[in-house]
């Protein structure tokens, strides 16, 4: 079942001398398919993570709608939104996100938590996994302060993709990645889709086309 | 981690230096609550206490007494002091219309010498009239006072046996009595025959004022229950219109002025509590607003995995209920050992009477104190939490918030 955004449009204010009303993006319509990773590009300011944002239930549209299963999200009350993106979304946002007072497994496993969903073997092997294909088994106890950049991104990677998600959304997963680690990280969203999920990147790596099925350009908050 | 609620203890003890200043909070506002509650409250037992003590509707004491107030210092500021009227004014007073039961009591102050043990404030009392001092002596020790026995106030640090020495003379200790919370805390009372002993001992040793009195034809002052159908300002009208050199006073008029410096300080009591809650609510709200704020991106990553704002609430609220319930307990705890340990320095600073109430009323306003901290502290938090989550996840992760 894909997500549909539909004519979506996001106005900021801002003050300027012609109008307070920023608009971060006009109009835009995308369709995220199971099984396909699609890159969204562009300059900086161009409405990426706002597309991003829009589409995973985190940031109301001025217009538009985000349809999953001929439902737009934005209808549903905030706890059953909430519930949505805790069973089906996988959100990786931009910068620093872990919660400093959990070390690392526990904060791959936090969105269990959330629900009070219990934890058994099955669950913990699939985290020792992610840990071990993201490289960073090592860390599993380790509090967040003593990881770097790159290892605490890896973290909130594994973290979104625990509850095996149907829609991940990652805002520049790689930018505190080195050349190395930046592969692993779109191989491993690429074998996410290929194992059915429907992935949306935000990036400004030109090597995420080769694992992409499609690549979007924006700016001005349009697809160009 | 078993679930969400372990993030609340871990969250709290992940920032110990921002929860220490919470609970520190939070325990100074029980501890004034409480404190301010327990004075206020310590105050109007111990008005009662005394209203009770003096147990009479008029006291009649020599004039002398009165214009230099040594009498109301005696019996409401704790003073040592006696004064004497001749017996003769005994019979006066009993022949006035509208006295019902009429007992004498005679006053003798200790001195701070070799001869008395320490320096007290003597109280005597004829058993067979008396009606304000034997039924709570009883209280204490069920029989009759023997010559040369004494019941000592609760605050002397004299204790039931101990033999104690008053102008020479040797008296034992037969009772010890409760807590009034008044200047019969530091009183001694014996029979009358006992302290006509004492006032005859003092006088041998030319250590009393009254050089030519004598012990068996004196008074210090009567207490009257007016008779039935009487009012007590009308039987003090009259004893003082009918009987010369002595003055009667309504004993709800001796209050009454202890009775305003209550209201005065009650008042301003309530007003600091009252200021006190005002700002530590202010403070409170101030403190979690800007440790939620400080934490908003964490919990907008908590809203990105499906936390919803009941869920995020909830989180704030449990850990203000924590530090709440915390810092509270630790501030009744504190204030309990306060008030019970330092009531008597600070009964000496207010001077006014001063008493505890019981053990149910103590426990009453300590649940109060704890109950009003703890509430004040989740509404606090519940308000932050509440601002926090009306702002879009998205926004907050962009950092334009």
């Amino acid at each position: 079942m894909p997500l549909s955004a539909e004519s979506l449009t996001k106005n900021f204010f801002r003050e300027s001398k012609d109008s307070n009303c920023f608009s971060a993006v006009e109009e835009l319509s995308l369709r995220l398919e199971e099984g396909t990773v699609t890159v969204l590009t562009g300059r900086s300011g161009g409405g990426k993570t706002t597309v991003l944002n829009m589409m995973s239930g985190l940031l109301v549209p001025t217009k538009g709608r985000v349809l999953l299963d001929d439902t737009d999200i934005y209808s549903l009350t905030d706890k059953e939104l909430s519930k949505l993106r805790n069973d089906r979304f996988g959100v990786v946002p931009q910068g620093q996100t872990a919660i400093h007072s959990l070390n690392v497994i526990e904060n791959i496993l936090l969105p269990y938590a959330i629900y009070g969903e219990k934890t058994d073997d099955a669950v913990r092997n699939r985290a020792d996994d992610l840990l071990q294909r993201l490289d960073i088994a090592q860390l599993s106890s380790a509090k967040p302060a003593q990881l770097s950049g790159g290892e605490l991104r890896r973290m909130a990677i594994a973290r979104a993709v625990i509850k095996k998600p149907n829609f991940i959304f990652a805002d520049e997963p790689t930018g505190d990645l080195d050349d190395e680690n930046t592969k692993t990280v779109f191989e491993f969203f690429r074998s996410a889709a290929d194992e059915g999920a429907a992935v949306l990147i935000v990036t400004h790596e030109e090597c995420a086309a080769e694992y992409a099925d499609r690549v979007i350009k924006m700016a001005s908050g349009k697809i160009v | 981690m078993k679930g969400f609620k372990d993030l609340t203890v871990k969250s709290l003890l992940g920032k110990p230096v921002r929860t220490a200043i919470l609970v520190l909070l939070t325990v100074l506002l029980t501890l004034t609550v409480l404190d301010g509650s327990l004075t206020e409250s310590s105050l109007e037992t111990g008005i009662d206490s005394l209203e009770a003590r003096l147990g009479a509707d008029v006291m009649v004491v020599p004039y002398s007494a009165t214009t230099k107030q040594k009498f109301e210092n005696i019996v409401l500021q704790g003073s040592t002091g006696y004064f004497y009227m001749g017996k003769n004014y005994v019979d006066e007073i009993s022949r006035i219309e509208g006295v019902g039961e009429m007992s004498e009591q005679f006053y003798l102050a200790s001195a701070s010498t070799s001869c008395c043990s320490i320096p007290v404030q003597i109280i005597g009392y004829d058993p067979d009239t008396d009606f304000t001092i034997t039924p709570w002596v009883k209280k204490s020790y069920g029989k009759k006072l023997d010559t040369y026995d004494v019941v000592v106030g609760n605050d002397l640090n004299a204790f039931v046996g101990d033999i104690l020495y008053f102008y020479g003379v040797r008296v034992k200790v037969a009772a010890k009595l409760e807590k009034t919370g008044t200047s019969y805390d530091t009183t001694v009372f014996t029979n009358a025959d006992t302290i006509k002993e004492l006032i005859r001992s003092s006088l041998e040793l030319k250590m009393n004022d009254f050089s030519d009195v004598d012990p068996d034809n004196v008074v210090s002052c009567v207490l009257i229950n007016v008779a039935d159908g009487y009012n007590a300002e009308e039987v003090t009208n009259n004893i003082n219109l009918h009987v010369k050199k002595v003055k009667a006073i309504q004993t709800k008029e001796m209050i009454s002025g202890v009775s305003d410096s209550l209201s005065g300080v009650s008042s301003v009591i309530g007003i600091l509590i009252g200021a006190v809650w005002v700002l530590g609510a202010v403070i409170m709200l101030l403190a979690f607003t800007m440790s939620v704020n400080e934490r908003k991106k964490e919990f907008a990553v908590l809203r990105v995995m499906g936390a919803s704002r009941g869920k995020l609430a909830s989180l704030v609220i449990k850990e203000a209920l924590l530090i709440g319930l915390a810092g509270s307990l630790l501030g009744t705890l504190t204030g309990l050992v306060i008030m019970i340990g330092f009531g008597g320095l600070i009964e000496q600073l207010l001077g006014l009477p001063f008493l505890l109430p019981s053990a149910g009323a103590v426990i009453g306003y300590a649940i109060a104190a704890v109950a009003l901290t703890v509430v004040t502290g989740a509404d606090a938090a519940a308000v932050s939490a509440f601002r926090i989550s009306r702002i879009d996840t998205g926004v907050i992760l962009r950092g334009d918030n």
